[in-house]
């Protein structure tokens, strides 16, 4: 049969695939797959040496152990135990969006989480690729784990700031906080109403903003978070996770 | 939660470092972690092949035998693995299920062993991956519609009491289980054919006087068919009658397709009979004789391959239906183009669209009368396209229903199969299970052979016949003996019990209890002889015979007897047995004859012990006992 028809078939398939729960047969489709099938089914036809380039880089092996050893604070053995799980729920080396948007779901039943898990792949795909590597993740847990207060106060000057351009505004803060608001889900008590995540967003800027400019720097936010006894108490809170 | 979800829970735990400049209150305690110890590796060993694995694998459902605390009941603590006596191909699967968080089902297992795997590892099979969860619920509805059949057919079993009622009904039923209703059976199938075929040659021109038009034989022998008729009407309506009275539930009698079918066969006779007198609706009436037709369907209770059709054909009412449909839609299609095409040409009978309909219906389905047929070139090149696209049309659903009769009748073919097969296979099974009743017995002899030839002190033949029971056929037998000495009968100072015989002798017993004299042995039983007369006379004998069929004297004895007896437990064991099994009984007593008992045992098929019946000194206790048949008491012990 023609290649379109496979591959719209495919594609058809895929759909069906996802409806179904098992998590792990979605990432290992989401991983190879999609990456083929957009190939494939892309309007402007490739070289076909590009397409296996493409394939090939599809497949992502990460750097030695040692390096990442010597760039992070994880030790062999937790290195170790971090590869085999990612490599155990993506065979392909790689998490892209979607994937990465359905393995943090799994943790909020209630809520969607899809917003949210959409700014952290932005904070750990450090590159801006697209996909998050073996690397990245590793990095971006280092950091939150093994990091001090300072780095990790950074990272989350990070996340917060979408366009990552060294201010936090309103606007940014209240996509954020809806975001994290929309994990809740709706069965809540008390009842969530609309303009929560904007009150918080008020007393959120009220707290860190100092200079009332509207926006939040790098500064504010760090100077501010180091005073509040709550925030650093809550930085050393996992520590022990791995 | 997902398997591999629990790998990634570190990674969204850190992440929620992201919300803490955000939040308000302060956070909870995160639940401290105990004896954090490094991943390590577990083998399990399933019936000599090791598997291994992380331990955090199998932790991931801990709702399971393997990632719960059960496992630790199969630690085998010298080797340190985990040791599991289950067939290691289908463990595959399972730790695969572990490892991957699919769990997939193999094509070649049967079904139920994997059932019986899943079940023992605490894995609930609903959860196998969409790649195998078809085929795994395909052979499952197969396997309990097989094991469905063969439960079906016990129903066929006579109960014991059954009123006169449920015994017409089941003779309605299943015709093959008693000789009326097989009869009965042949007579309505004859009948009904003799209605059916009356029915048709009524209409045959029969000769006719050559000056008169030819008259069909219905009208020339009124007389004759009207008699037939009624007879047939009268059979049918009597049947009907006989079915409604028998039926447990007559309101879903009546509303089953059979009965509406015999309503209906059987109606127009009786509106007939009301109405020939008004001659306004004799028209009607011509009409309802055609409602006659419909008795050739009562044909369907003797034909099961008519049964089967009309299954099938219920089963694929929507590809029926989807057939239909189409058919409809092209119809009319095509009707409109060729009334369009052929509307110019002159005399054309293309007349209306709905007249179009018939030429359409006879293309389609390539009949192609010639009736109607298109005189212009359009006309002529649309009808060959209806022509090709009929066909096409109609090949589509077919295979569907044609696979379904296939499935259904197959089915029906396995079943019957089956049930011939049933007779045999359960012959087989009893004959091994006679087997080891006769090895009780056997050992039981060679026990008290053993005992003569301690008494004679012999060694060598009493190693012989040692060896040949293993030791847990010997504690089997053991636990035999216990139960027989232990169903010892209270009332009575001498000391019998009730043993396993075998059936040949029970028989016999049963059927000569009234007439021998049991040759005392016993010296503990009283010398007085026993004269076989009146029940009374023998139960006051105490001569009693160690037999388990402790109710069939009862049911020899007349019912009417109403002694009331001190010892009303050993009115039941009297029943006398012939010289041959008076070894048996001496197996109670000390050994007299050291010779091997020479029991027959050719013929048996099953041990029976009886449950003896607790002690009755009421009249009605004794009447009561005898009722029904005698191996109401007698609890059989086949599976030894």
């Amino acid at each position: 049969m023609f290649t379109p028809s496979k591959t719209n078939q495919m594609r058809g398939d895929l759909q069906h695939f996802r409806k179904d729960y098992g998590f792990s047969r979605k990432v290992l489709l989401n991983c190879c797959l999609v990456r083929r099938i957009i190939t494939w089914a892309s309007p402007n036809p490739q070289d076909s040496v590009e397409d296996e380039l493409e394939l090939s880089a599809v497949r992502h092996r990460p750097e030695g152990l040692e390096q990442l050893e010597a760039q992070t604070r994880f030790s062999r053995k937790e290195l170790q135990i971090l590869y085999r799980g990612f490599k155990n729920e993506c065979p392909s080396g790689v998490v892209n969006e979607d994937t990465f948007k359905d393995i943090y779901a799994q943790f909020f039943p209630q809520g969607d989480a899809s917003t949210y898990a959409h700014f952290l792949f932005n904070a750990f795909d450090t590159d801006h690729n697209g996909s998050v590597s073996f690397e990245d993740f590793v990095m971006g847990l280092s950091i939150l784990l093994r990091g001090t207060v300072q780095e990790k106060l950074n990272w989350a000057f990070n996340l917060y700031d979408i366009n990552k351009d060294g201010y936090i505004t309103k606007e940014e803060m209240l996509d954020i906080m809806k975001a994290i608001y929309d994990m809740m889900g709706k069965c809540t008590y008390p009842v969530l109403k609309e303009e929560t995540p904007r009150q918080h967003v008020e007393v959120f800027f009220q707290k860190m903003d100092k200079n009332k400019d509207g926006v939040v720097t790098i500064d504010e936010f760090i100077d501010c978070c180091q005073n509040d006894e709550n925030i650093m108490r809550s930085m050393h809170l996992f520590e022990n996770v791995l | 939660m997902a398997a591999g979800v629990a790998a990634w829970l570190p990674f969204a735990r850190a992440a929620a470092i992201g919300w803490m400049p955000v939040a308000n209150l302060p956070m909870p305690v995160a639940p401290a972690e105990k004896n954090k110890r490094q991943d390590e590796l577990i083998i399990l060993n399933v019936s000599g092949r090791r598997f291994q694995t992380w331990r955090n694998t199998l932790d991931r459902y801990p709702d399971t035998l393997l990632g719960s605390s059960e496992k630790e009941f199969f630690y085998n603590e010298e080797t340190k693995e985990y040791f599991f006596d289950r067939d290691p191909d289908v463990f595959r699967s399972v730790l695969n299920f572990y490892r991957t968080g699919k769990l997939h089902y193999p094509r070649y297992e049967c079904i139920s062993s994997y059932d019986e795997e899943l079940a023992f590892f605490g894995i609930v099979p609903e959860i196998i991956g969409d790649c195998c969860y078809e085929e795994y619920k395909d052979r499952k509805r197969e396997n309990a519609e097989r094991l469905m059949d063969d439960q079906e057919d016990n129903k066929d079993a006579k109960l014991p009491n059954m009123t006169f009622r449920e015994t017409m009904w089941r003779a309605f039923e299943n015709p093959h289980t008693s000789t009326m209703a097989l009869v009965f059976y042949y007579v309505t199938g004859f009948f009904i054919a003799v209605s059916v075929i009356t029915n048709v040659v009524e209409t045959v021109p029969c000769g006719s006087a050559p000056n008169q038009k030819e008259v069909p034989c219905g009208e020339r022998y009124t007389v004759a068919f009207f008699c037939m008729d009624t007879a047939c009407v009268m059979i049918f309506t009597v049947e009907y009658l006989m079915r409604l009275f028998a039926a447990p539930s007559r309101y879903r009698f009546m509303r089953s397709v059979m009965s509406i079918i015999d309503v209906v066969a059987i109606l127009p006779y009786y509106i007939g009979l009301v109405m020939t007198d008004n001659e306004d609706v004799s028209g009607a009436f011509v009409t309802l004789r055609v409602f006659r037709v419909f008795r050739i369907f009562k044909f369907s209770r003797h034909s099961q391959g008519l049964r089967i059709l009309g299954y099938t054909l219920k089963s694929c009412a929507s590809e029926l239906g989807f057939l239909l449909f189409s058919l409809t839609m092209a119809i009319i299609i095509f009707a409109t183009v060729m009334f369009y095409a052929e509307k110019g040409s002159s005399s054309s009978k293309f007349t209306s669209i709905p007249a179009s309909f018939w030429y359409t219906i006879v293309t389609m389905t390539t009949l192609g009368y010639g009736d109607m047929v298109p005189k212009t070139i359009a006309g002529k090149i649309f009808g060959s396209i209806c022509s090709l696209s009929g066909v096409l049309v109609i090949a589509l659903p077919v295979p569907v229903i044609v696979s379904n009769f296939s499935r259904i009748y197959h089915q029906n073919q396995r079943a019957d199969k089956r049930r011939a097969q049933k007779k045999a296979r359960l012959a087989r099974i009893r004959i091994s299970k006679t087997g080891s009743s006769n090895a009780f017995l056997h050992s039981k002899r060679n026990g008290l052979f053993n005992e003569a030839l301690e008494l004679t002190g012999s060694t060598e033949d009493e190693k012989r016949l040692s060896k040949s029971t293993s030791l847990l056929e010997s504690q089997h037998h053991h636990l035999l003996h216990c139960l027989e000495k232990t169903t010892v009968s209270v009332l009575i100072l001498e000391l019998f019990n009730h043993e396993f015989v075998d059936e040949q002798y029970y028989q016999q017993s049963y059927l000569e209890g009234g007439l021998q004299n049991y040759p005392s042995r016993s010296p503990s039983l009283s010398s007085q002889d026993g004269v076989t007369g009146t029940c009374c006379t023998r139960r006051t004998k105490k001569h009693h015979t160690p037999l388990p069929n402790a109710s069939a004297p009862a049911h020899m004895q007349p019912l009417t007897h109403t002694h009331t007896h001190p010892q009303g437990l050993q009115e039941l064991s009297t029943i006398h047995i012939q010289p041959l099994s008076t070894s048996r009984s001496s197996l109670n007593m000390r050994v007299d004859e050291p010779a091997p008992l020479n029991c027959q045992s050719s013929q048996i098929t099953t041990a029976i012990i009886s449950i003896p019946t607790p002690p009755v000194t009421t009249p009605e206790g004794d009447a009561h006992l005898p009722a029904g048949p005698a191996h109401q008491n007698v609890v059989k012990v086949s599976a030894l």
